[in-house]
């Protein structure tokens, strides 16, 4: 199946506001678990995406790698502009849809600093290129090789101190920091933090007892009648 | 090891940031909500002389005290005729057994028990138990594993749910996230078939509890939020095979509108509005996913089914009215034949799906009884519908509002409050209900001694952004920013026992958190309950005064049920186990600093992680004579 919008644009029926259909990118047969070849719909056709093997760093007690690097990350560190196209590109590929603004939803959290693949830029980028079992499209060959250096660049760096930070609101990865290429040169494994699964700071419990008041409203459902009192338990 | 100085800096400010984060927003103002007086309509007056609200007995049959489908019965009450259990003595009812679920997962299924046996369906990977409840401890029969594909996690858009299945003529009865239905024999626990039906590659899966009625299976996909084309399908119990398919976009022949469709208002009528309400071809990606509760009307022989949210959330990219998204249709069970339609959200801005339960009842309206549908919508609205006709008597709002301003009851359609339309570039604050709804899934029930609908429901609102959205298949297709915030007063559930005739709320509970599941309410007028932070609780049916409560392992988003023993006695059980879109910040990879994380949900559930772990775990309760 493959999709195109006809019309640039269309008139809303009710309000009159405008909507531009035409910017919207239509490449379902190129995309997650179809069976069509590369090189459709105006994308770039095969791409070098694949550098060898590159092994997994989680090796409890090892300070150093024993990963194999990918020469082509070498140009995405210390890059201002890598992280900023990957932060466009992240919105663009619906990578927010599943990571959110980079707290997770459907697909994981990105910005706790745990890792089941690797944390390295190389290691991010081959994830992006072959996909995970539990739900990661595979990109390779349907998103240009360079662009997926830029995301991975853009992810790596959601989890950065200075990325986390930086964050003025609730909505992280505004602002991202560009990555070091210190980094990556420890890849051994460290807790991550201040998430559900926690296990390097302390989460404050809560005293609250449960609840469960009822009243007998005379008006508004949203209304307290004030008259609640507290029910305790048995 | 010490701890280099500057790295005490950044975990200093990460730490600040994460307290900055875990605050839950400000309530929304109360005068930023509508009063039921400005916006509450129905077609005649109140008339309780008119007769006693009940359903009818052929869609509540005499209770057996078995308990075989999620919602007790046709009508779907989840009303239990067992007096065992009283006011008076519920205070020592006990624990009796317990059975962890292997899986710590939001549990949103009902334990089914038939033939004193009791089956129950987790969350993915959708293990099937059958415990026997003649032992003591109520001993593992067999355990069914699906087995569903993995990848199937990553496109379940709120937590990878089950909301259970049924016992029909000797099979259980349920579906896979991975989006197969499977009938398994209850004495063996083997399958007796499978049937594939949903598609991971677009982003499908199946999240609902298939209805089991007149020889038929019924089942519909969930996706909205993937650019899926919603479904609903009746299967041949015997074979699980196909016997018709009904799509929720597109043309009138894929939604099965022929000669027999006859829609009550005008906006509903016209040829294959599900394409002519669309810009080109975006049907084909726009949601309409039935993924709720389904009926069957054994008196009328209908079925009713709602329609999901269309997709994408950005409403800018799908002007008009989206048929036949968020709303619902009663249909031919044999041919799946349209009868008729009603839009509750024609051209949904909020993502406010039609998926939520039906009870189907007799009761006064106008001076005589009458056939309705209640219907608890995500909207805000109560709306009671004649079940012959899809008329709208009376449409009521439950929980604060302020997006609709009322329905007219002229032309079926809700007056939008334009305050709260929603655009790309701007957010809209203090969107009332909020995406999820004033209630999302989790099922009401009704008493016919009271003649009071019990509804579990949320006390939320949100800040919506719309964003352009590109659709890539099996990736998310939504196009916005939300962050969800506590509705007026702060609490954000509440209980309310809700008259249908009087069309007034009689009492209603607070909750700190939203009700997540769903109630059972019996014959001694006791009204059970679970909340997202771990309380099982026994409330009186008449005045909402606290009974009992019981502190379970992890939060209740489940379904419980009351069902009388092998010995005679009366039992209660429950599934804990928190998730769900509210509680992915417990169950979910999900993270409490970012507020738009879980589709918005995170904002106003950052602080659940201080209340509950992820858990799952059957408990069985019942006085403590045995």
């Amino acid at each position: 199946m493959y999709l195109r919008f006809h019309s640039t644009s269309q008139t809303r029926s009710s309000g009159g506001r405008r909507a531009s259909l035409g910017a919207a990118l239509f490449f379902a047969a190129l995309l997650a678990g179809c069976n069509h070849g590369p090189g459709q719909g105006g994308m770039p056709a095969q791409q070098p995406d694949h550098f060898g093997v590159v092994e997994s760093a989680l090796t409890p007690g090892v300070g150093k790698s024993l990963v194999s690097e990918d020469p082509r990350a070498a140009q995405y560190y210390d890059n201002a502009d890598a992280v900023t196209a990957g932060k466009r590109l992240f919105a663009q590929y619906n990578c927010n849809g599943c990571h959110s603004s980079g707290g997770g939803g459907m697909g994981p959290d990105l910005m706790d600093g745990g890792w089941i693949y690797g944390s390295r830029l190389t290691q991010i980028h081959q994830t992006l290129v072959e996909g995970r079992p539990n739900g990661m499209p595979a990109w390779g060959g349907k998103i240009p090789d360079q662009e997926l250096w830029q995301l991975a660049t853009y992810v790596r760096s959601l989890s950065l101190p200075a990325t986390v930070a930086a964050e003025a609101d609730d909505t992280p990865g505004q602002t991202p920091a560009v990555v070091p290429r210190a980094a990556d040169e420890d890849a051994g494994w460290t807790p991550p933090a201040s998430t559900t699964n926690d296990y390097g700071t302390t989460i404050e419990g809560s005293a609250y007892d449960g609840g469960g008041t009822a009243s007998t409203p005379t008006d508004h459902p949203a209304k307290s009648t004030g008259a609640s009192k507290s029910q305790g338990p048995t | 090891m010490r701890t280099p100085l500057h790295l005490v800096f950044v975990s200093t400010a990460l730490c600040a940031a994460v307290a900055a984060a875990q605050t839950v927003p400000a309530p929304v103002p109360e005068s930023e909500i509508f009063s039921p007086e400005q916006i509450g309509h129905a077609l005649a007056a109140p008339t309780p002389q008119a007769g006693h609200t009940a359903p009818s007995a052929a869609n509540a049959p005499a209770d057996d005290g078995q308990w075989t489908m999620p919602s007790k019965n046709y009508a779907q009450t989840r009303y239990s005729e067992l007096t065992e259990i009283t006011p008076q003595n519920v205070a020592t009812l006990t624990a009796q057994f317990t059975f962890s679920l292997g899986v710590v997962k939001g549990e949103e299924a009902a334990p089914i028990v038939a033939d004193n046996t009791m089956y129950i369906v987790t969350a993915y990977p959708n293990f099937v138990y059958a415990l026997d409840l003649t032992k003591p401890g109520a001993p593992m029969k067999w355990r069914f594993a699906p087995n569903p594909a993995p990848a199937s996690q990553g496109i379940a858009c709120c937590d990878v749910v089950n909301r259970g299945g049924s016992v029909d003529h000797g099979k259980y009865i349920f579906n896979t996230l991975d989006g197969q239905t499977i009938a398994l024999d209850v004495k063996t626990g083997k399958p007796v078939w499978r049937t594939q039906l949903g598609n991971i590659a677009v982003g499908e899966t199946i999240t609902m509890a298939p209805l089991v009625a007149d020889g038929k299976v019924y089942v519909g996909n969930s996706g909205g939020e993937m650019g899926v084309r919603g479904w609903f399908v009746a299967l041949d119990e015997n074979t699980g095979k196909l016997i018709w398919k009904a799509y929720g976009t597109g043309p009138d022949k894929d939604v099965l509108i022929g000669p027999e469709f006859k829609p009550h208002y005008p906006s509903d009528q016209g040829k294959d509005l599900g394409v002519s309400s669309w810009p080109p071809q975006a049907w084909m990606i726009g949601g309409g996913n039935m993924w709720g509760w389904a009926n069957y009307d054994a008196e009328l022989h209908t079925i009713y089914h709602g329609t999901g949210n269309p997709g994408p959330w950005n409403q800018e990219q799908r002007p008009g009215d989206n048929k036949w998204t968020t709303g619902i249709f009663a249909r031919d069970p044999s041919t799946g034949a349209a009868r008729w339609y009603y839009q509750y959200s024609p051209h949904d801005e909020h993502d406010y799906d039609g998926i939520n339960e039906q009870l189907l009842l007799d009761m006064p309206f106008d001076g005589k009884m009458q056939k309705v549908l209640i219907h608890i919508d995500r909207n805000g609205y109560i709306y009671v519908i004649e079940r012959n006709t899809g008329t709208v008597l009376s449409a009521d709002p439950f929980g604060p509002v302020n997006s609709i301003q009322g329905i007219d009851l002229q032309t079926g359609r809700p007056n939008m409050n334009p305050a709260k339309l929603t655009r790309v570039g701007q957010t809209v604050t203090n969107i009332c209900p909020t995406a999820s709804g004033a209630k999302d899934w989790n099922p009401s029930s009704f008493s016919p001694r009271t003649g009071l609908l019990y509804i579990g429901h949320e006390n939320m609102c949100m800040d919506w952004e719309d964003v352009q959205v590109s659709y890539i298949a099996g990736t998310p297709y939504v196009g916005a920013l939300v962050h969800m915030k506590p509705g007026p007063g702060g609490n954000r559930g509440e209980m309310t026992a809700w008259d249908p005739v009087g069309r007034k709320p009689v009492w209603q509970a607070k909750e700190n958190f939203p009700i997540w599941s769903s109630s059972v309410v019996t014959a001694s007028d006791l009204l059970f309950y679970g909340t997202m932070d771990g309380w099982f609780k026994a409330v009186n049916a008449r005045t909402g005064e606290l009974l009992w409560r019981f502190k379970v392992d992890s939060g209740i988003i489940s379904q419980p049920v009351s069902y009388r023993g092998p010995d005679g006695h009366q039992y209660i059980a429950v599934l804990s186990g928190v998730g769900g879109w509210s509680g992915a910040v417990v169950s979910g990879p999900v993270d409490p600093r970012d507020g738009s994380a879980a589709l918005g949900m995170v904002a106003a559930m950052s602080d659940l992680p201080k209340y509950t772990t992820a858990g799952g775990t059957l408990y069985v309760f019942a006085l403590p004579q045995h």
